[in-house]
Parts: structure tokens; sequence; C-alpha cells
């Protein structure tokens, strides 16, 4: 199998977007592919590749000295991809405007194992000549995939979380027993492949640091599920504002991954020097400040940094509030009920509580009428910070994936205002013959003293396909102006969409406008009913901001 | 012997010969015009006289209806006329049905304009015939040498392999109306593909024409004739323009393709939501222009619009006397 198929893979991929779609190209690709080929195309989407003695700059070089440095610099230019722009530029040896279907330019294709291997045991100067050569013998989708193989960053729309969905899909099994023993895997990954194929035995997970698949919860649905449910049964937290993470410290490996399993540990160096345990604790991803949670936005900018500051982990410094506990130093604990485990957390952390690291308490309560009361209108401090509760059945193991029944979220209700439609943007996909990405504004003075719309957000979901086709023949209707996929739509006072949004919070910031903006907005409902002149306005948004800023009481949606 | 520039000058309406008092594809009203090919930045209505090849007149009658000019001067490939001196021929181009390159000899002097041309084969036009000059006036719409288009075939063979793997899904294809679909059409069918090709409303008066002028194209049905469910796994044809409109809509699970030289640039095919983007190009792309240009060796090469700055370099880089015209008008985009 020569690099050309890895490369038709990366071209598809590159232009499928629905997820369904890549699991189909992911799946028969590992079907069809050999061994060791497969596993290194594992491998490179899920960036477990690395070949430092390339760089993109003498790639560049390289690409100048064939053509001519102007041209390439116009070329770029235009493509704006290096990699891309190499790989359409480089000569084909025989460059003939009509070449037979199929003409196979000088020698054979490499093997993607070829170039891996290859790559893994040159020097640097040793690896440019090799890339070259075989650069000389790919045609244009060839180079593209090899120059994106080496100079990292496939950027074909595949999460390690995709690749391992289309694995088990190959086995017939769940994800989560790939996750499982994905942490001890290495590439190419014959053991696994040898597995999914009913070959050989389950890889063996026990590497000391790896992630564990996490237990999610269900939303809860108030009139169904609290009328089966009983109180005693279940444990209440709240459920904070940060990010799921599960953190390692095994036989002095330490780790911080996402849900996913994606380790992030660069990112939070100051976190991972407070995990003084032997253990796998679940928990959330904070700005902690003397056991104060930080705003989301806060730690925001700290996962937008591969490697933070020294700076700003002093202003944002991140921590770990825990909730679970999957493994101590006698062994792992999934198998325990959830009372259990939360007496070896609560073991666990007595005296290793830090300002980096703490306890998410439990929230007593009798009745789901005091929990209800209690989600309505939180305490102050910390409680009113959460975005709602979480309930854990006492008796529950940790469960992998998404059971129903042993943990709900019960989320605050979100808030909601009418807004009016300004703009709509094309879909993509399966969307893209509608309008189906709104964007919407709120009533604000203009400089001149006339009431002119702010944009405050935009929203491509929470609507149904009939109220989709709705609102695009609205806009198809009504446009007033064209921007290339973009349409104004007419809105006045006195004409106009409304459309109440539903959202989870508000957050300042600099980069909008409006002054402010908007977490997970969605299309709550289309008030075909409702005068655009009535919709809210700006300065009752920038109350709301104000209030969810104080905290306390600030959970008070509006109605 | 005459200057070049006295005898081709770029102005505002197109490029102008003062001699014989005509214009080579203006793009507003003039008295005389010699028109290249069909394609509608090129053949605008409303002229008084106007010369092309039989193909050109009869694509611009399609479009515009009979009486799109005062009068009219078919002129076979190879055919010469005469005007105060000043003779002009038609030579294949080798871009659409009727393209042709305008030869034009006065006083000794010999200049191309040839038009919008490729170099590669062509089921549904003639080849571009390379023809002696003094001066060739190119287009270099795909002027970086970041084009490279790949053979078409192999393109055909990655749209036939698309459509295999997804038995359920109708295969939707964006083709620039004239020439681009019928060339398709074509390629596909010496590809094999038997079965009926359902096409966009857009397109039946073009495919009509062509078949007219003896370009095979087998089975062709209407897209508005059949059902959601009959239209699965068949290919259908349309304007580009046409795959985001609501008359998509009737498509079931549609993949999308793009035919069009530009789809060698990924961001600009993923811009677009193309599924499948088919580098299948009526132009030139960057090898072909080269190529032409150190077969032709003319004195001079002028460059009428696209990418020119590239391809002025490459002259300058291999001893080509070379210059730019800028002119506008011409659109690239709907390649």
């Amino acid at each position: 199998m020569s690099l050309s198929a890895f490369a038709a893979l990366l071209d598809r991929l590159a232009f499928t977007p629905s997820r369904r779609g890549k699991l189909a190209l992911l799946q028969a690709h590992f079907a069809a592919t050999p061994d060791p080929d497969r596993g290194y195309a594992l491998a490179a989407l899920t960036g477990a590749l690395d070949f430092p003695h390339v760089k993109a700059q003498a790639i560049r070089r390289a690409a100048e000295a064939r053509v001519d440095p102007a041209l390439f610099a116009w070329s770029y230019d235009f493509v704006g991809d290096l990699a891309e722009t190499a790989a359409l530029i480089w000569p084909a040896p025989n460059a003939a405007p009509n070449p037979a279907p199929g003409a196979v330019t000088g020698a054979a294709t490499p093997a993607l194992s070829e170039v891996v291997e290859a790559l893994a045991g040159s020097g640097r100067g040793e690896a440019q000549a090799r890339v070259e050569a075989w650069l000389d013998r790919l045609d244009a989708t060839g180079r593209w995939a090899l120059l994106k193989l080496i100079t990292g960053g496939l950027r074909v729309g595949v999460s390690a979380a995709l690749a391992r969905q289309a694995l088990a899909q190959l086995g017939g099994i769940e994800a989560t027993a790939v996750e499982e023993i994905w942490a001890g895997l290495r590439p190419p990954y014959l053991d696994l492949f040898a597995w999914l194929e009913g070959r050989g035995a389950p890889p063996r997970a026990e590497a000391p640091g790896r992630f564990r698949p996490v237990m999610l919860a269900q939303p809860l649905d108030e009139t169904r599920d609290l009328a089966s449910l009983r109180p005693e049964d279940y444990a209440a937290e709240w459920k904070w504002d940060g990010i799921r993470v599960q953190v390692v410290s095994e036989g002095g490996r330490r780790e911080i991954y996402s849900r996913t399993g994606d380790a992030i540990s660069g990112a939070f160096p100051d976190l991972l020097d407070a995990l003084a345990f032997e253990g796998v604790i679940d928990g959330e991803l904070l700005v902690l400040r003397e056991g104060r949670a930080g705003t989301f936005a806060e730690l925001q900018t700290r996962l937008n940094r591969k490697v933070p500051s020294r700076a700003l982990m002093a202003d944002r410094p991140a921590g770990l509030r825990a909730y679970d506990i999957l493994a101590d130093e006698t062994g792992d604990l999934r198998g325990l009920a959830f009372a259990e485990r939360r007496v070896r957390l609560e073991r666990l952390l007595t005296g290793r509580t830090c300002a980096r690291l703490d306890l998410s308490p439990l929230v007593p309560f009798t009745s789901w009428r005091d929990l209800a009361a209690l989600r309505g209108a939180p305490p102050e401090g910390e409680a009113a910070k959460a975005e709602g509760l979480m309930l854990k059945r006492w008796d529950a193991p940790y469960l992998a994936g998404r059971p129903r029944g042993p943990w709900f979220k019960w989320k605050r209700d979100p808030f909601l205002i009418d807004a009016v439609l300004l703009y709509a943007q094309r879909g993509h996909g399966k969307r893209s013959s509608y309008y189906s990405d709104f964007t919407f504004g709120v009533w604000t003075q203009s400089p001149g003293g006339g009431r002119v719309l702010a944009p405050v957000g935009k929203a491509y979901f929470g609507f149904t396909d009939a109220e989709l086709k709705a609102l695009d023949a609205f806009v198809r209707e009504h446009t007033e102006a064209r921007f290339g996929p973009l349409r104004q739509v007419r809105a006045t006072p006195d004409f106009g969409l409304v459309l109440e949004v539903a959202f989870e919070g508000l957050q300042r910031s600099s980069r909008h406008k409006a002054g402010l903006a908007m977490r997970f907005p969605r299309i709550h409902r289309i008030r075909w009913d409702k005068p655009a002149g009535e919709a809210d306005d700006l300065a009752s948004l920038h109350a709301l901001l104000a209030r969810i800023e104080r905290g306390p009481s600030a959970g008070v949606p509006a109605p | 012997m005459v200057r070049p520039a006295s005898v081709l000058v770029p102005r505002p309406a197109g490029l102008y010969c003062p001699p014989a008092d005509l214009y080579i594809d203006p793009i507003t009203p003039v008295d005389r015009a010699v028109i290249t090919h069909g394609h509608a930045d090129h053949a605008r209505p409303g002229h008084g006289a106007v010369a092309a090849t039989p193909q050109t007149l009869a694509i611009m009658a399609e479009r515009y209806g009979a009486d799109f000019a005062g009068s009219v001067q078919p002129l076979a490939y190879g055919e010469t006329f005469t005007r105060d001196g000043v003779e002009i021929t038609l030579h294949p181009a080798g871009h659409v049905l009727g393209s042709a390159q305008a030869a034009i000899r006065y006083r000794g002097l010999t200049l191309v304009v040839s038009g919008d041309y490729k170099r590669r084969r062509d089921p549904t036009c003639a080849p571009f015939e390379p023809v002696p000059c003094h001066v060739f006036v190119t287009e270099a719409t795909f002027g970086l040498p970041v084009f490279r288009h790949p053979p078409a075939e192999v393109e055909i063979a990655r749209l036939l392999a698309a459509r295999a793997e997804a038995p359920g899904r109708a295969v939707l294809v964006g083709a620039y109306a004239l020439g681009k679909a019928q060339r398709l059409i074509a390629l596909l069918r010496q590809a094999g593909h038997e079965a009926p090709i359902a096409v966009h409303g857009a397109l039946e008066r073009l495919n009509a024409l062509y078949a007219r002028f003896g370009v095979e194209l087998g089975p062709l049905e209407p897209v508005s004739g059949l059902s959601r469910e009959a239209l699965a796994g068949v290919i259908s044809l349309a304007p580009p323009g046409a795959l985001t409109t609501p008359w998509r809509r009737r498509f079931p699970d549609p993949l999308t393709a793009v035919a069009s030289g530009w789809m060698g640039v990924r961001a600009r095919a993923r811009q677009r939501g193309v599924e499948l983007p088919l580098i299948v190009s009526d132009h030139a792309d960057w090898d072909e222009l080269t190529a032409t240009l150190a077969e032709l060796r003319p004195e001079e090469v002028w460059i009428t619009h696209g990418r020119e700055e590239a391809l002025l370099r490459w002259c300058e880089l291999h001893g080509q006397k070379a210059r730019a015209l800028a002119m506008v008008g011409y659109d690239e985009e709907g390649e």
C-alpha cells in the first residue's frame, strides 16, 4: 500500500463535512489497508508522530530553488498554506500536458511505513534529502499528504476520539473499550488491529498514567425522571462551570486529560505540581483562587495557551475540584459503588487539599422539592456560580460512556432574551441550501439618537427542520443586502423577526462591539407574533451581565 | 514594418484594431467585433457586425436570441476575411465548442489573440492549433505555478469511484453551462458511464446545440422529470450557482462535486462547501501556458488578464519579451 492511499484518505477526509462520512472513510481505510501502514495512518491522524528533523522552512527553500522565490511568494500568497503551496508547485519530473491517465511519474511511490520508518532513523540533512526525493516521485495529492504528515497538523477534521470511534466500529465494540487501552498503545498498533479483527487478545491496559474512559450524565427530564426516582438513592453535587478533566498520578507519571482523553498537562503545570498523591481523580478544572472559582472566561484564556506564561499562571491559577476517584494506591476502584468511591476520595484528599486542589462538596437534601429550591436559588458563595446540579446514584459503579439512570445533570434554566434577526448565512453540508446561521441583535441608541440594533450573538441550532424551512424562506423574502454567502435581513422597529434566544451565560468581551458575548446561544422559539420594536435592549443585557458577575442571586433567569 | 502597438490597442471596451476598425471580444456594444468564443464575458449582445465561428454564432443566438447583432459573418477555422488590408483568420483554441484564436495579419506582421485556450485533448472541441506569430496575446487565468491540472480522465475516475462508494446518494456536479458541462458528459461517456445523466434546465439548450454540431452526449434527462428516489445514484449536472439554492433540496443526500480549475486549491473548494472537488479546467494551466510560450517563441507576449505578474516573471526568467495589458471585464471566477 503506497502513500497514495493515505493521501487519498486525507484528501477525502478534508472535504467530507459529516461525522458519519468521516467515520465511514476511516473504517474503510483501516479495513482495506495492511499493517503496518494503517497503524501509521492512525498515528498520523491522532498526532502520535513527530518528525523533528524536517522543518517547513527547509521545504520552502527547496521549493523556491526549483521554481523561483518570486513565483513561490505569489503562489503562497494565493494558496495561503505553506505545505499545500510547496506540494502544488513542486515540479513533476516529466511535466507533460497530456500524460496517459494513471501514468506513474518516475519510480513507484513510497509506502507510508517506509516514510515514517526512514525519517525516524535519519538525521537532519539526510531527512531533508529523503523528503525531496519522495516529492519527486509523488503526484500533487501525495506531495500534499507527505508535507502535511511531516510538518505536523493534518487539519482534516479528525480528532483522536473520532479515530477511536472508527476503530470501535471496525471491531464491532464500544468506543470506551478502545479508549480504555488507548494510552498503552504505540504505533503501528499491530496488537490493536489483531484484537479488533479477532486475531489476538486485547492489548494490555496497565500502562501507568493512562486515561480511563469517563462516565457521563444524561440530562434530567424533570417531569418524567423526578416522578420515578427516589431521592434517597441519589447524591447531589453542584455542577461546576469549568471543564471536565481526569488527573492521573501513577508510578511517578502525572497527566491531565480532557474528557475525550487528550493530554492537556502541558498547559497546566501549576495543577500538575499539586498532584501529590497516587491515584486517578475525576473532577472539574477551574481557575481557583483561595478556594473560589473564577469565571469560565478566565479559564478559557488558560485553555487557549499550550504553554502558559508565569504571569498568566499567577493571574489565573488553575485548580481541580475533585468529585470522583477511579483508582488509588490499592488499584482500580471503578467497580465500587459511588458511596464507597466517595469515602475513598475523601480519605485520599484528607490533608492534601490545597489552593490547587479541593473537594466538591455534596449537597444534602431530603426531597426533590428541597433540591429544586436549591437549584432555583443557590446559597451565596461558590454554589451561586454553579451551572446547576449533578445527581449520582449512591450504588452505581463508574461506567464508561453515558449510561441512562446512574448520573443526571440538572442544569439551571437558561437565560432568555428576545432579539431581532439581523443577518443569515448559508450553512454547510446538508444545510448548504439553507440560511441556517443567524446573527441577532438587540436595541440600543445610535450616536444620532435613533434606535439601532447591536449584534449580540449568533446561533445555528435549537430549531426544528420545519422551523428552519420557515426561517430560510423569511430570509430569502426579506433580504436587504448580500455579502457573499451572508444576507442582511430587513430589521426596523416596525418590521423584523423576533427570535427568543436561550443562552447559558454572559461574558464581558472587548472583541464584540456590544461589549459582551453569550455562551451557547440557541434559538429557543421564533416569535412570529412579536413586533420587532418590542425586543430587548442592550442596556438590560448589560444589567444581566453585571448581575451574573456579582454572583449571588444572579442565577435568577428571565421568565 | 508597422509597430504591433499600432495594430492592436487595449481600450476599455476591449482589444481594438485601428486599421480594420474592429474589436476583439469587446465588453460593451461596438460597431464591429470578432468574437473568440461563446462565454458571456467574451461574447456580448448588441454589436453591429460580428465575425465568429459558426458554432460561436449559434451559441450567441441560443443565448441572446437570433437578433443578437446587426449582422453576422460566419468564419470557419482557417478561413480568412480581409478588411482595409487587415487579414483575420480564426484557428482552433481548444477551449469550448467553436472557440478560436484570432490571427491578425497586417503589413507583414502577425498577431494572434488566443482568447481563452487549453492544450489538452477535449472530445467536445477542436484542439488548439499553434500559429507562428510575432505577438502572442495570451490569458493568464491560471498563471501561477501552483495551477497544474491533473489529467481530466483521472478526475472523472475519482467522480465515478465516489459514486460507486455511495450508492444511495445523488451525485450533484456543478459545472459551467457552456463547455465544461458538455465536456464532463463526453468524458464520462468515454470512461464507460452509459447510464442517463440528469441535467439542470439551464444546460438543456446548450446540450442540444452541442448535439446539433455532432458532439455525442448519450442519454440525458431533465432533473425536473425525476423523482427524489430516482435521483439516487444518478449523476446530475447543474451550473455551480444552483448548488446552494433551494433547487438542491430535491436530491437525496447529495454528494456535491464542482468541476473547475480553482478546485486545485483546497481553501477555495472548502469555502464553497464542495465535498468532491474535481480539477477540470477549460483554461491552460501553468505548464500549458509556459509550454505554449516556449513552443511559439513569439517576439512579444501580451497578457490580457489573470495573474499576469507571475507569467511576466516567467517570461523575464526565460528571456521572453512580455507586457501586461491589464484588461478588465473578463471573468475568471466563473471557470
